[in-house]
């Protein structure tokens, strides 16, 4: 098409008129894709918000609305699944400060964790992280990093039993324990599984995922980029043409869709400390999804890199 | 912790280098002007030290012990804390240095007659700590509201005690080495994880105050040597 100065011009004026909408009216154009938790079918947007380390802000008030405004844009943008741990410093205390200051978004989707290796210790702690978010219960506690699993998985589902938590889950990160983690799959009533899932690190895609769906198993996908370390080796590196085809306009889109394309994965919780890396990041869970010879493509395309 | 080789450094830095230089920027804030305090009893530390050898180190060492204690709770307790757990932990150990510095200075158990290159090495050390450390931030392109100053953050207070240490002498220096050096290496290593250069400082520190150590020894030995010769 031949570009006229009138047709410039009224692309511009319309890409100016975009650029001053609400974020409101942009979320209501690329609401995420929902996937179903297998255990209850309950529907949540395939993108949720890890905290690890982007949360951890002491007491800096700066820093701590900074955190605000991303929980504002996630909420807007359509986000619902918010992911913490004990362990993540100060980031339990920072988001009950965001949920206060949004008014307690009804969408909240509340994922926290038990950490600590005394069993007797895990319900005070569990307490205590929610008094942190202000928050009534959590949808859903896991056992993080499988620390004292057993003890923690039975005082879950007490809890779950009594309706003080919605769902139980157990976590990992960077390719850990898989063999215990896929024992416990098999053997325990557990509703989610987390860990570590990306475009290089596809170790989870031999036993883990299909037995998540073949368990009836939520997965929540966490350290999507490697925390952070792929998006910044791929930084300044042109994104391929074909990228396009699934509508992702930069590597962080492109990696996710990697990642929720695969049938397993109910949820991805990348992490950021910027509200326009959270709406990039919801985006890339609308629109077109790679199929399995255009992930092959994407892994490929970024391991050569 | 299973498979615990398989955790690197960066598995436990729970926090960014923003997050981090932003604590040095509101610890700062909160608590000027008490630096120039602090900076003047680095300074009364070095005059005590270079003018009264061979005195009692009754002084530095109780100077020392408050501002171990001080920075010991406000900044590893009060502040450092809320982004690292592990602070909590370390924050007692402050306050056992702090401890016994003041047994030390009670018992007037430092004498500051060290000479040769241990002492210049001690010099140079405290005088980096009190003079140098604040400029690190300077000259990293982060400004001065971050800058570490003695007596008000841990490592410059940390490098500074190894300075006077260097230059001291007495049965109860080695009860008071331990804890500097533990956290030269612990901030040297967290500093080096998060890609900070001044990670050096902590380390470099480490390194002199090891070789006037060993050159203290050696030389010590050599003369016990000649005087059992003669």
């Amino acid at each position: 098409m031949r570009t006229t100065r009138r047709t410039f011009v009224r692309t511009s004026l319309a890409t100016a008129a975009a650029a001053l909408l609400p974020i409101s009216l942009h979320a209501q154009h690329a609401l995420p894709a929902r996937r179903a938790i297998p255990s209850t079918r309950e529907e949540i947007p395939i993108v949720g918000l890890g905290t690890w380390i982007t949360f951890n802000v002491g007491g800096d008030p700066a820093l701590r609305d900074e955190c605000a405004g991303v929980m504002a844009a996630f909420f807007e943008a359509g986000g619902r699944m918010i992911d913490s741990s004990p362990m993540y410093g100060s980031s339990q205390p920072v988001i009950g400060y965001g949920l206060q200051k949004l008014g307690r978004p009804s969408a909240l989707f509340s994922a926290e964790k038990v950490w600590t290796s005394s069993a007797a210790g895990g319900p005070a702690q569990i307490e205590q992280s929610r008094r942190f978010w202000g928050v009534p219960k959590f949808d859903l506690v896991q056992v993080h990093n499988l620390l004292a699993w057993k003890a923690h998985l039975q005082t879950l589902f007490q809890m779950k039993a009594a309706g003080t938590v919605r769902y139980v889950g157990i976590t990992t990160s960077e390719g850990r324990r898989h063999d215990l983690l896929e024992q416990i799959m098999r053997n325990e009533p557990i509703d989610f599984v987390q860990f570590s899932y990306n475009v290089v690190d596809r170790e989870a895609e031999a036993r883990l995922l299909p037995l998540a769906s073949e368990r009836g198993i939520a997965v929540i996908v966490n350290r999507p980029f490697r925390q952070g370390a792929l998006t910044q080796r791929l930084q300044g590196k042109p994104l391929p043409e074909w990228a396009a085809e699934l509508g992702a306009s930069s590597w962080a889109q492109l990696m996710l869709k990697f990642i929720l394309s695969h049938p397993a994965v109910t949820v991805a919780i990348p992490a950021t400390t910027r509200a326009d890396h959270v709406r990039e990041n919801l985006s890339a869970a609308a629109g077109n999804m790679p199929d399995q010879a255009m992930r092959e493509r994407i892994s490929a395309h970024v391991k050569a890199l | 912790m299973s498979e615990w080789w398989t955790y690197r450094a960066e598995d436990f830095l729970l926090f960014s280098p923003r997050v981090y230089w932003r604590m040095f920027e509101l610890h700062n804030a909160a608590l000027w002007p008490l630096h120039v305090l602090t900076l003047a009893a680095g300074f009364v530390i070095i005059l005590l030290i270079a003018w009264r050898p061979g005195t009692g180190a009754r002084w530095p060492a109780l100077i020392l012990a408050i501002l171990w204690a001080f920075v010991g709770w406000s900044f590893l307790w009060n502040r450092y804390a809320t982004i690292n757990w592990a602070a909590a932990y370390i924050a007692p150990a402050f306050f056992v240095e702090g401890a016994l510095l003041i047994v030390v200075s009670f018992l007037n158990g430092l004498a500051f007659d060290r000479r040769g290159p241990a002492g210049w090495i001690g010099y140079l050390i405290l005088t980096f700590a009190l003079a140098g450390q604040p400029l690190l931030a300077l000259l990293q392109g982060r400004g001065w509201a971050s800058s570490e100053v003695f007596g008000i953050a841990p490592d410059p207070t940390v490098i500074a005690t190894l300075g006077v240490l260097l230059l001291a002498r007495g049965r109860l220096l080695p009860v008071l080495l331990p804890i500097p050096v533990l956290w030269c290496l612990l901030s040297g290593i967290t500093l080096h994880t998060m890609g900070e250069p001044q990670a050096w400082a902590p380390y470099a520190t480490l390194a002199l105050a090891a070789a006037a150590w060993v050159w203290t020894i050696v030389r010590r030995r050599a003369d016990i040597m000649k005087e059992n010769r003669a």
